[in-house]
């Protein structure tokens, strides 16, 4: 039997691939950013920023294709928790873009300042928190729960090495005034961080949403 | 369900046309002061159902109905039961608007004519109530003696809810009581039902999900076996059934995809 459905099925399914576009594309600026901080690559923090631009508009697109879609096919069930998962999707997804932005500024501005310190919890906590968006991508691709929830929990690996880095750049602060400024900068740049790995964990609690229904936060 | 009283309870209820088994072992309650929806793919008992909720299947041949249906905890099927009483307590809707070929006035007091009320002034009264209540008022009081059927479509349906309010019922029980009406005149009935529930419980048999989803309180999804028998899929408040539903065969349904 024909699916009476197809042409709905097809427009979610552009919209989901759509959604992994901006995701894919919000990963890569974060990356790209914490690049250029420690690369000092003046010219790659320049193309996160003026790449956020296209994020940007996928948000504002995939939101208008989602309205069109609940106005015009009225989806119910698990369609409409499809595309309510999407709606608070994209905004998790532009907000994670936009820290890469904050980041990439911070890097043209340290990029002319002598190194404070050789950067190495930074990296890791970049690595963590987008490898728990990589996976909060891909469970939502594939509905993984189990993968969206084991996700949500390395959430407290990226709290934990946050405070690191807080307590760590507080000393280079108090030993040496001159090193306020730099300091400052690094710690923004690790809370930016700690809130892409809060987007990712969003995400994985619509994804959940999503399969069973169920709406809960999953790590408080 | 919830804390609020039982109006309905339906038990094991299975309903034959001759030797065909068009219902099969339906069991539900419905509250009072509520709307209840019934939805389900055409020939699926949605009717039928309906009909069993005021003895309305008995006016069809052949039918043979088995089980309980209790309204207000005494079961409708027993044989003290006055079947005419039972249908002014039980009142029906249709799909189409069905005024009778007289007044708007006349349509109103009919039932209570037929009841036997004589005074003038105590019809004048009921009818303007009725036709408050049934949200016509407005529209008609300089015309009530004229053809009812001058009426437009969403008009006539509200003179028939009307007609059936000035009986003092208890149930209003309506099958696609829409269908035949533009959007607008659709959306002043549900409109319209919302407010009756304050004072009668609701029963609506609808092929529009939308209107399930947008009036009712509770939704039981129907749908046929592979003898075409109905059975109920699934009961349980509107706004699970329409966001989360438990059985895979309703979110076929609601969602587009099955039946």
């Amino acid at each position: 039997m024909v699916n009476p459905r197809h042409i709905f099925d097809d427009e979610l399914k552009a919209l989901r691939a759509d959604l992994l576009r901006m995701g894919t594309l919000a990963r890569e600026a974060v990356d790209k950013s914490i690049k250029a901080l420690i690369n000092r690559d003046t010219s790659l923090a320049d193309d996160v920023i003026v790449g956020d631009d296209v994020i940007d508009k996928m948000d504002l697109d995939i939101e208008m294709k989602c309205m069109e879609l609940i106005a015009r096919q009225q989806p119910m069930a698990r369609d409409l928790r499809i595309i309510g998962t999407i709606l608070k999707t994209i905004t998790d997804l532009e907000r994670i873009a936009d820290h890469a932005v904050d980041i990439a500024k911070i890097a043209k501005i340290l990029a002319n300042q002598p190194p404070l310190k050789p950067y190495i919890d930074i990296p890791r906590m970049c690595e963590l928190s987008l490898s728990m968006l990589d996976d909060a991508l891909k469970s939502f691709v594939n509905e993984d729960i189990e993968l969206a929830r084991k996700m949500c929990e390395r959430d407290d690996l990226v709290d934990a090495l946050y405070n690191q880095v807080f307590r760590e750049l507080l000393t280079y602060m108090m030993e040496d005034p001159k090193a306020v400024v730099r300091a400052l900068y690094l710690i923004f740049v690790a809370r930016f961080l700690e809130r892409v790995a809060d987007h990712a964990t969003n995400v994985g609690e619509r994804v959940v949403y999503m399969v069973t229904g169920v709406l809960k936060e999953l790590n408080v | 369900m919830n804390s609020t009283k039982i109006k309905f309870s339906v038990r094991n209820l299975n309903i034959y046309y001759g030797n065909f088994l068009a219902l099969k072992n339906i069991t539900l309650d419905i509250p009072e002061r509520s709307i209840t929806a019934i939805i389900g793919p055409s020939g699926c008992g949605k009717s039928t159902f309906l009909r069993a909720l005021n003895r309305m299947n008995e006016l069809l041949p052949n039918v043979k109905t088995e089980g309980e249906v209790l309204l207000d905890g005494k079961n409708i099927y027993s044989p003290d039961i006055d079947v005419v009483s039972l249908r002014r307590r039980v009142g029906m809707v249709f799909q189409r608007p069905n005024p009778f070929p007289k007044s708007i006035f006349e349509n109103v007091a009919f039932g209570l004519r037929i009841q036997g009320v004589k005074s003038r002034e105590q019809i004048e009264e009921i009818v303007e109530l009725s036709l408050r209540r049934a949200a016509l008022w407005d529209e008609v009081k300089n015309k009530l003696h004229k053809s009812a059927l001058e009426l437009s479509g969403g008009q006539q349906q509200r003179l028939c809810i009307a007609r059936v309010l000035a009986v003092q019922p208890e149930v209003i029980l309506m099958d696609e009581p829409a269908s035949a009406l533009d959007p607008i005149a659709t959306l002043r009935i549900e409109d319209l039902m919302r407010e009756l529930k304050e004072e009668y419980t609701i029963v609506i048999v609808t092929h529009n999900m939308q209107q399930a989803a947008r009036v009712s309180d509770f939704t039981a999804f129907f749908l046929t076996d592979e003898n075409r028998t109905g059975m109920l899929i699934e009961y349980g408040n509107t706004s699970e059934i329409f966001t989360i539903p438990k059985d895979p065969r309703t979110e076929g349904y609601i969602t587009g995809r099955y039946g």
